[in-house]
Order: structure tokens, then sequence, then C-alpha cells
């Protein structure tokens, strides 16, 4: 039943943001005929428009509430519809198979310009997932993750370039590049937490651009590096229509590898010790774990994905250069992260998907593309802090005192 | 009640604790026996918990020695040592503001406990050998194992943050034992605690020191808790130590009085 005491706050707040915008979406001054136009009608629509929104917005926070309090009377919290997918096997199941095969025929159904962005999206997925190593599990803000993005992607086309050595020897060459760094990056920063350790890694990812930008005889400047080879297929090369769907399923495969592995490393004694890092650095460092060691395996095993995304990357576009690397990719990165869910493998994926490829098809609307962005991310904080699916972790259940028995 | 037969296992020498200028700790002398319980009191501020950081490495004592002696094993000196080393070797700690990973469960906050005597690394956790899986049962089965002999085993998956207080205290002791030390260090295990729930903690020490063998040095503000469970006490003010004896010579000590209550009084 809606009160009439809420009609009433949301007429006040339409007649407010009529006022406000006023001036800006109702009087324009046309400069070649001298003539004020009044445009009224847009009154009419932000008036309506401001009048349903705060409707809704009022109508979510209070749902919101509402499960606020039940969770605090201890009443049975309903899991999200998210977190019951990934429960229940029964739906679990077929929903996987569904994903699966609409991922497999992807490419044949539609087109080259869809598969491209898929492979984006894709990529996208795998630098979620290795930053959610470094963020979601070990609690760790890294701003500067595009920099072994960019380890990666030059190192493929480096390496191919002065030394013809193919994709196929270069993606782990990558991935260990990113390792590599992550662990540079991680020995500097060893003491420092939260904010600091942002700052710090924000740096390092600026500096690793401008070396790229700047070290014209190491990188080519920023005319970056073209002509750089698509992936072969047994050393056959491909025509640029058939390489586009390899790489679409390289990507396919090295997205279920790292799902694989980030599920392996996060239910394990690592895994755990990643948490307890997150959750409380002093007593995790009392009960007998090497916060050195800990921190810096994340901060490898994070960036070894990125290495890997930079070379598939590079192997996509066939061309590299330092304006891929800015920090506003980091930030995309990290709210890929932060919107899925901290620490949620399902979550991460979705994040990613809902982050690239909306921006893709919303191109009719590319000027509020970062107004769109924003807002979803200020509606889903004020919702959903804890991201579209949260955590789901592995829970460990032990079953009598006969076998350890674990449950999902 | 150990007699001083019983080899010393804990031997602090002469500890001294600077912060720039403030001396925190002065030249303080303590030592634990095998299978003993040692209680350390002072005044607020005294610095009582400098000397846990000090001896579990969370600081770097400016002077003075730390000396282990486990039992079976080779004595050392473990001052400067990082304190997830200074664990393994076996002292574990609680806290006094409870520092429990607050969104994991009670089973895996001991899970956590296991990692410094478990080993299974990157390679083994991607590929899970048999190794990795059977690792992974024991950890399990062991803090189960520990959860059960403290009384917590009814909510071994319920989040830390959700127990209630005295359940917090208990699991932080849990979890210090899944270390497998041979000294635990207990910083105010009853603060907070209901009379019930000091007279269940009193017995618990006292099982964890007759049952595992595992010697006990503890912070305590309640001292009739101090007063039953200690065999010998051992009192700071302003960083030094004032006095050391049996509870009866305690309780009676002129300079233990006074640090407490501030005034002289005629011996």
């Amino acid at each position: 039943m809606i009160k009439f005491s809420e009609i009433k706050k949301s007429l006040w707040v339409s007649l407010w943001f009529m006022f406000l915008t006023f001036p800006v979406m109702v009087i324009r001054v046309n400069t070649i005929e001298n003539v004020i136009e009044w445009r009224w009608e847009n009154m009419i629509f932000i008036g309506v428009g401001s009048f349903l929104f705060s409707f809704v917005w009022r109508y979510l926070l209070k749902q919101k509430e509402y499960g606020l309090k039940r969770a605090e009377e201890g009443g049975d919290i309903r899991p999200s519809l998210a977190q019951r997918i990934l429960r229940d096997r029964k739906i679990f199941a077929p929903a996987l198979t569904v994903v699966g095969i609409f991922a497999l025929l992807f490419p044949y159904v539609f087109s080259l310009y869809q598969t491209n962005i898929m492979i984006s999206a894709l990529i996208f997925v795998m630098l979620g997932l290795g930053l959610n190593i470094v963020v979601g599990l070990a609690g760790l803000l890294d701003l500067g993750y595009v920099a072994f993005y960019a380890v990666g992607a030059y190192a493929y086309a480096l390496l191919n370039y002065h030394f013809g050595l193919s994709f196929w020897i270069l993606l782990p060459v990558g991935g260990a590049l990113g390792m590599l760094f992550g662990i540079l990056l991680g020995f500097p920063v060893l003491r420092l937490r939260g904010d600091y350790l942002a700052i710090v890694t924000l740096g390092f990812g600026e500096i690793i651009r401008l070396i790229l930008e700047n070290w014209n005889e190491f990188s080519f400047g920023p005319s970056g590096i073209s002509n750089i080879p698509r992936p072969s297929f047994f050393g056959m090369s491909l025509s640029v229509h058939d390489s586009t769907i390899f790489i679409y399923y390289i990507m396919i495969a090295l997205c279920i590898f790292t799902i694989f592995v980030v599920n392996r490393l996060q239910d394990s004694r690592i895994g755990r010790a990643w948490i307890a890092l997150r959750e409380d650095e002093v007593a995790c460092q009392a009960m007998g774990i090497d916060k050195a060691k800990t921190k810096l395996t994340a901060f490898a095993l994070g960036a070894t994905w990125a290495g890997m995304g930079g070379v598939m990357f590079a192997a996509k576009t066939t061309f590299v250069n330092p304006a891929s690397f800015t920090i506003w990719e980091s930030i995309i990165i990290l709210c890929i992260v932060v919107l899925g869910g901290m620490g949620s493998v399902v979550g991460v994926i979705i994040g990613a998907l809902i982050l690239i490829l909306l921006p893709e098809y919303l191109r009719a609307f590319s000027e509020y593309r970062m107004l769109m962005f924003g807002i979803l991310l200020v509606v889903m904080m004020v919702f959903r802090p804890g991201g579209i699916v949260s955590d789901v972790r592995r829970i460990y259940k032990f079953e009598g005192s006969g076998g350890a028995g674990k449950d999902a | 009640m150990p007699s001083l037969e019983h080899p010393v296992i804990l031997d602090v020498r002469g500890l001294g604790m600077n912060f720039g200028g403030l001396r925190a700790l002065d030249n303080v002398d303590i030592d634990v026996r095998e299978k003993e319980i040692v209680a350390l009191i002072g005044p607020n501020g005294a610095g009582k918990t400098t000397f846990f950081n000090c001896i579990t490495g969370l600081y770097e004592p400016t002077d003075g020695e730390v000396i282990i002696s486990p039992p079976g094993r080779k004595s050392e000196k473990i001052n400067g040592l990082k304190p997830n080393i200074v664990t393994a070797k076996g002292l574990s700690r609680t806290f006094q503001n409870i520092r429990l990973f607050q969104n994991m469960t009670v089973l895996e906050n001991v899970m956590i406990g296991r990692h410094c005597r478990t080993s299974s690394g990157i390679v083994g956790a991607i590929l899970k050998g048999p190794a990795t899986r059977s690792e992974e049962k024991a950890i399990v089965r062991d803090s189960y194992a520990i959860l059960e002999k403290i009384g917590l085993d009814e909510s071994v998956n319920e989040f830390a943050k959700n127990l209630p207080y005295g359940e917090q205290r208990r699991l932080e002791i849990a979890r210090a034992l899944a270390t497998e030390p041979f000294l635990l260090l207990l910083d105010e295990p009853a603060a907070g605690m209901n009379p019930q729930e000091t007279l269940e903690l009193d017995d618990l020490i006292r099982r964890i020191r007759d049952e595992e063998s595992i010697s006990i040095l503890l912070i305590e503000h309640d001292m009739k808790l101090v007063m039953s469970l200690s065999d010998r006490i051992f009192v700071v003010d302003y960083g030094r130590k004032i006095a050391q004896g049996a509870p009866g010579e305690i309780k009676n000590n002129p300079a233990v009085i006074k640090a407490y209550l501030g005034e002289d009084v005629d011996a």
C-alpha cells in the first residue's frame, strides 16, 4: 500500500530536481538568432523521472533495511539467488551446461565483431580473477595491476620482434615475467598496507607506463609496436577470421584454467593464509604464517594472470602501445572485482562481463557511458556493498568424529 | 604442583625495551619451568603486554636475552626472530583485545593455527595430489579434535564474529593450541568474562597444563583467578620487576601492595 506521505516526499524530490536543472535543461540561448528557447518538455521528463526514481530508491532502501533487521533478529537469512544457484547442484549443473554450450557455439552464432568483443571480455575475466587473488583474498589494494598486463603484452611484442619467438613459447614466458614483476613490486611494499599500499602500487603502474612511453630505444615509445603475429595453429597461420575464432577458444581454455587454479588455491592452505592475512595481519603472523612470503605469493600469483592476459591482448590486437595501459584500465579491473564481489570467482566473472560488454552494447548512448558507469557503481555500493555475488567461499564442515567430510 | 626440579623452559634475562626515550621495560628477569603456570601481574601500563610482544617477536627487545629450552630440544636464543618463527619454535599466544579472524568460521580459525605444522605449497594446492588431500584431511581432523577439547565443537561452522565474548576468548586459546606450543602465553584471558566463565577458564587452563603438558605464562587482572591458578607470580611496575614468588608471598608483599594501592605501607 502506497502511503500519501511517500507520494508527498517524492513530489518534493521531483520539484526540487526540476528547480535545480531548470537553468541547464530548460533555458537555451540560441546565439545565431539571439533568442531564448524554452524547452519545457525537458522539465516534464525530469519531473516524472525523478518522481519515479525517488519512489524506487526508497522502496529498495526499505527492502534492504528489512533484510538487515531479519538478519539481526537471527531469523533465517534467505541466501541470495546467486548463492542458491551455486549451492544447489540440481540448478548449478544444468546452468553450467547451458553456459558452456553457449560459450562453445558463440563464434559460430554471432559475428566476428561480437566474437572480438567477447575476447576482450574474457581477457578481463582473467585479469579480474588474477586481481581477485590480491585484493579479494589477500586484501592488498593494488591500483597498479595494469603494469603486469603491460609487462605481458610488451613481453610478447618485444621478444617476438627481436627474437621471432612464437606465441606458444611466449604465453608462459609472459606469465612468468608477470610473476617476476609481481615479486619485484612485492618486496618494497611488504611493510605497507591499506592506503599507503594503494598509493605505492599506483605509482608503480604509472612508472611502467612512463617507461614504455619514453624509452624509445626499448619500447618504440608512444607509437608502439605493430604487426604482432596472431597465434599459429600447429605451425599453420590462419586467416583473420579463423584466427579470431581460434583466439576466442584459447581465451575460453585459459579462463577455465584460471578458474580451476584460483578455486584450488582458494581452498588450500595458502588460500586460508591469504584470507587470514586480510582479516588480521598481526594475529596471522602470531599464528605462524610468514607474512612476507604470503604477501609475495599473492602478488606473484595475481600478476601471473595479468602477464598472460597481456600476451593474449597483444596477440588479439596485433598492436601494443602505452595508451592501452593507463591507470583507467587498473580501475576498471578493480571495479570488476569490487562490483562482482570480492573473493568470489563467479561474481568476478559476472562483473567482468557486465563492465566490459555493457559499454560495447551501449555504444548508441556513448555520451552517457561514464555517467551510467558511475550510477551503476553508486547504486551497487548502496544496495549490495558485498558485490553481485558476495563471497561464497567453501565452508569446511566436519560431520561426526569418524571422518573429515567437506561440503560445498 | 611442579617442583623446582623441573627444567627451565623459558629464561628471560635482563630484558629491556625502549620506545624512543621511553623505557618500557627495564632489566626484567623471568623464568618459566616445565609444567608450570606462571602469572605476570602489575598495574595498567606496567609493561606486561610489551613483555609478551618482546618475547613473541612482535617487538625486538633493545637489550637482554630470551632463551627457550623446549623439552627434548636444545636451548636457543630467540630475540629478534620474526613472530611466525617464534610460533614455529613452540611459543604461542593470545591477545588482550581479541584478534580472531572475524570472517572465518571457528574451524577455519583453528585450521590457520595448523599452518606452521603443515607444508603443502602452491603446486600441491593446484594439483591436489594424495599428499595434499591427506594433509588437508588431517588439518580438519586435528582442528576439530582441539575444538572438542576446548568445548567449542558445537559451533564449528559459526563465523568467529558471531560467537559470544567468552567463547571468542576460548577460541583464541584453541587457535593458539593448534600451533602445538610447549609454552602458551595468555594475555588477560579472563577479561570481560562473568564469574561462571572465569571458573570454567580456570579449569580449562589447568587441563591444558595437566593433559597436554604445556606450560602457561599469563597476564591477568583477576586476582582470584591468578591466586588460585599460579604456581609462581611475577609482579612488574613501571617496566621493572618488583617482586616474585608463590601466591601467598605476593599477597603480603609490601612493594606489591604499594604498586597497586599507591600508598606507603610499613612492612
